[in-house]
């Protein structure tokens, strides 16, 4: 069912409210959904069990600190204590769906809220803007109802952010969450557009049906075409600088080895990672049996092994969060990189990741009449 | 090692090769007394399906000029489907390999059973002319990876 949620006083509280609406009507027994930190400069995935905390919600602060499909996980992987309603991001809904195929995330007992993304800027620019007393909510809402997403004067959204071509819930082969809020091409300051699976919860939320209107799809396919041409523009110029292994490791050159792309990634699933073993602590003889071979050996070893190795395990479902370029303090345009990459292997399999929770992974799967080409 | 292309240029080529399958057929190679260059290093895995793309990655990146990927014939599997999982692996390194610049097709993927000897010795044969042909893999030497 959809339909227009009328908006008393801010967009914000309208969310809040709607929010507060499934928490004590018992839809759920818990909300996962950003709240701003005391100091108000971050906005952190937080599980509320009590409605006043709603208060403090900002579901549509600009700031992505941790990936909140991961924060999924953690409340429902090994049993959730009741039902909890998720706002997530799209990248997060992606990634909850991919989480959800190794049994990370658990969707049974989940209301999956997605909220139209209008952009998210690095951690340390969104508290900046806290800082300097700028509203990041109300100019983006305002360019949305006028179907554009841009960055705040003098400020640039994550990288990530400017090549997501599916940042809208539900469309562009996005899994349709339970509760869809829309704030792109419609005036979000009186009503938002929101799209519910069950049409009971349509009528609890005093949705007033409507169909969709033409400005919203009009603006969601312009902005789609925005960035999918971005994407692309950076595509190029990956597979432009990179073309043969001296571009490889000259990419990774300035890698210093600190593996946060790794940990940052929601994708990077594994409990128990390569990685973080003591596999590659040789005896010391070994490195000089290697440096000898090589006439040198750069330390510590098997830098490019660890970057081309998580391509190989993670790069078929990369959802295009961008915590990895986040998390990287060298500014290597890991995103970049892995979104690359990863496409090719997903074409190659006809995969994509976060479409629909059924699709079995491209490694958990396989068919008898595949890949002939192979063999 | 251009020295070494032009003149004498011996590819190393790494094979990972199934227990049940390939494995048993280069050991017939060898007790048919069947010739093959002498350019493969063979690790034995009990399936193809246990091949983590990281034994390809290392191989690859410490400069072995090709690899060998040896199963069971689909549906020979001795656990039912390993070489599917393997093939599905070995597209993944594929694509990866190409978007990062690296020739693809020095990672070959192989059916080869336990009866077949002559066609385990024939592939090797077939790989290492073609290996010689695309010279030393760039990343051989590299002391920066």
């Amino acid at each position: 069912m959809n339909g227009w949620l009328e908006v008393h006083d801010t967009t914000t509280q309208a969310i809040n409210h709607l929010l507060e609406t499934l928490l004590t009507n018992g839809v759920v027994d818990g909300l996962l959904v950003p709240l701003r930190t005391p100091d108000g400069r971050n906005a952190v995935p937080t599980l509320v069990r009590d409605p006043a905390l709603l208060e403090q919600a900002a579901p549509l602060a600009p700031v992505l600190p941790v990936n909140g499909g991961t924060v999924l996980g953690l409340v429902t992987a090994t049993g959730a204590l009741g039902r909890v309603g998720a706002v997530l991001r799209n990248c997060e809904l992606r990634t909850a769906v991919e989480l959800s195929k190794v049994r990370q995330v658990l969707l049974d007992d989940v209301v999956l809220i997605g909220v139209d993304c209008l952009g998210t800027y690095r951690v340390d620019d969104y508290a900046r803007m806290v800082e300097e007393g700028v509203d990041s909510v109300a100019p983006a809402l305002a360019a949305a109802r006028e179907g554009q997403v841009e960055p705040l004067t003098g400020y640039t959204f994550r990288p990530a952010c400017t090549m997501c071509e599916r940042p809208i819930p539900g469309t562009g082969q996005s899994y349709a969450p339970d509760i869809a809020i829309g704030l792109l091409g419609v005036p979000n300051g009186e009503r938002l557009w929101v799209s519910v699976r069950d049409g009971e919860l349509g009528s609890m939320l005093e949705l007033e049906p409507a169909e969709e209107p033409a400005a919203r799809v009009e603006a969601t396919q312009a902005l789609v075409a925005a960035r999918t041409t971005e994407r692309d523009r950076r595509f190029a110029a990956f597979r432009e600088r990179i073309h043969d292994p001296d571009s490889l490791l000259t990419e990774f050159a300035t890698c210093i080895r600190c593996q946060n792309c790794m940990r940052v990634c929601p994708i990077c699933y594994c409990k128990e990672c390569i990685f973080r073993t003591d596999i590659f602590d040789h005896p010391s003889a070994r490195y000089w049996d290697w440096a000898e071979r090589k006439g040198g050996l750069r330390l510590p070893s098997d830098t490019l092994l660890f970057h081309v190795t998580r391509m190989l395990h993670m790069a078929h479902a990369c959802v295009g969060c961008g915590m990895c370029s986040d998390g990287c303090p060298v500014s290597i345009p890991v995103a970049d990189i892995f979104r690359a990459v990863g496409q090719a292997v997903q074409e190659r399999f006809g995969y994509v990741p976060g479409r629909d929770p059924a699709e079995e992974m491209v490694i958990a799967t396989f068919r008898e009449d595949e890949l002939r080409e192979l063999g | 090692m251009n020295d070494e292309h032009t003149t004498e240029f011996e590819p190393r080529i790494v094979a990972f090769l199934c227990n049940w399958c390939t494995y048993t057929g280069a050991d017939l190679a060898g007790t048919s007394r069947i010739q093959y260059p002498p350019n493969i290093r063979i690790i034995r895995l009990m399936c193809s399906g246990q091949l983590d793309p990281i034994y390809i990655a290392k191989a690859v990146l410490e400069g072995a000029d090709g690899v060998l990927i040896g199963g069971c014939h689909p549906g020979d599997c001795h656990y039912q489907s390993g070489n599917y999982k393997a093939r599905r692996r070995v597209a993944i390194i594929h694509q990866v390999l190409e978007q990062l610049g690296f020739d693809p097709d020095r990672v070959w993927l192989r059916w080869i059973s336990a009866s077949e000897g002559q066609y385990f010795a024939d592939t090797v044969t077939e790989m290492v002319a073609t290996i010689k042909e695309k010279g030393p893999s760039p990343f051989r030497g590299q002391w920066s990876i």
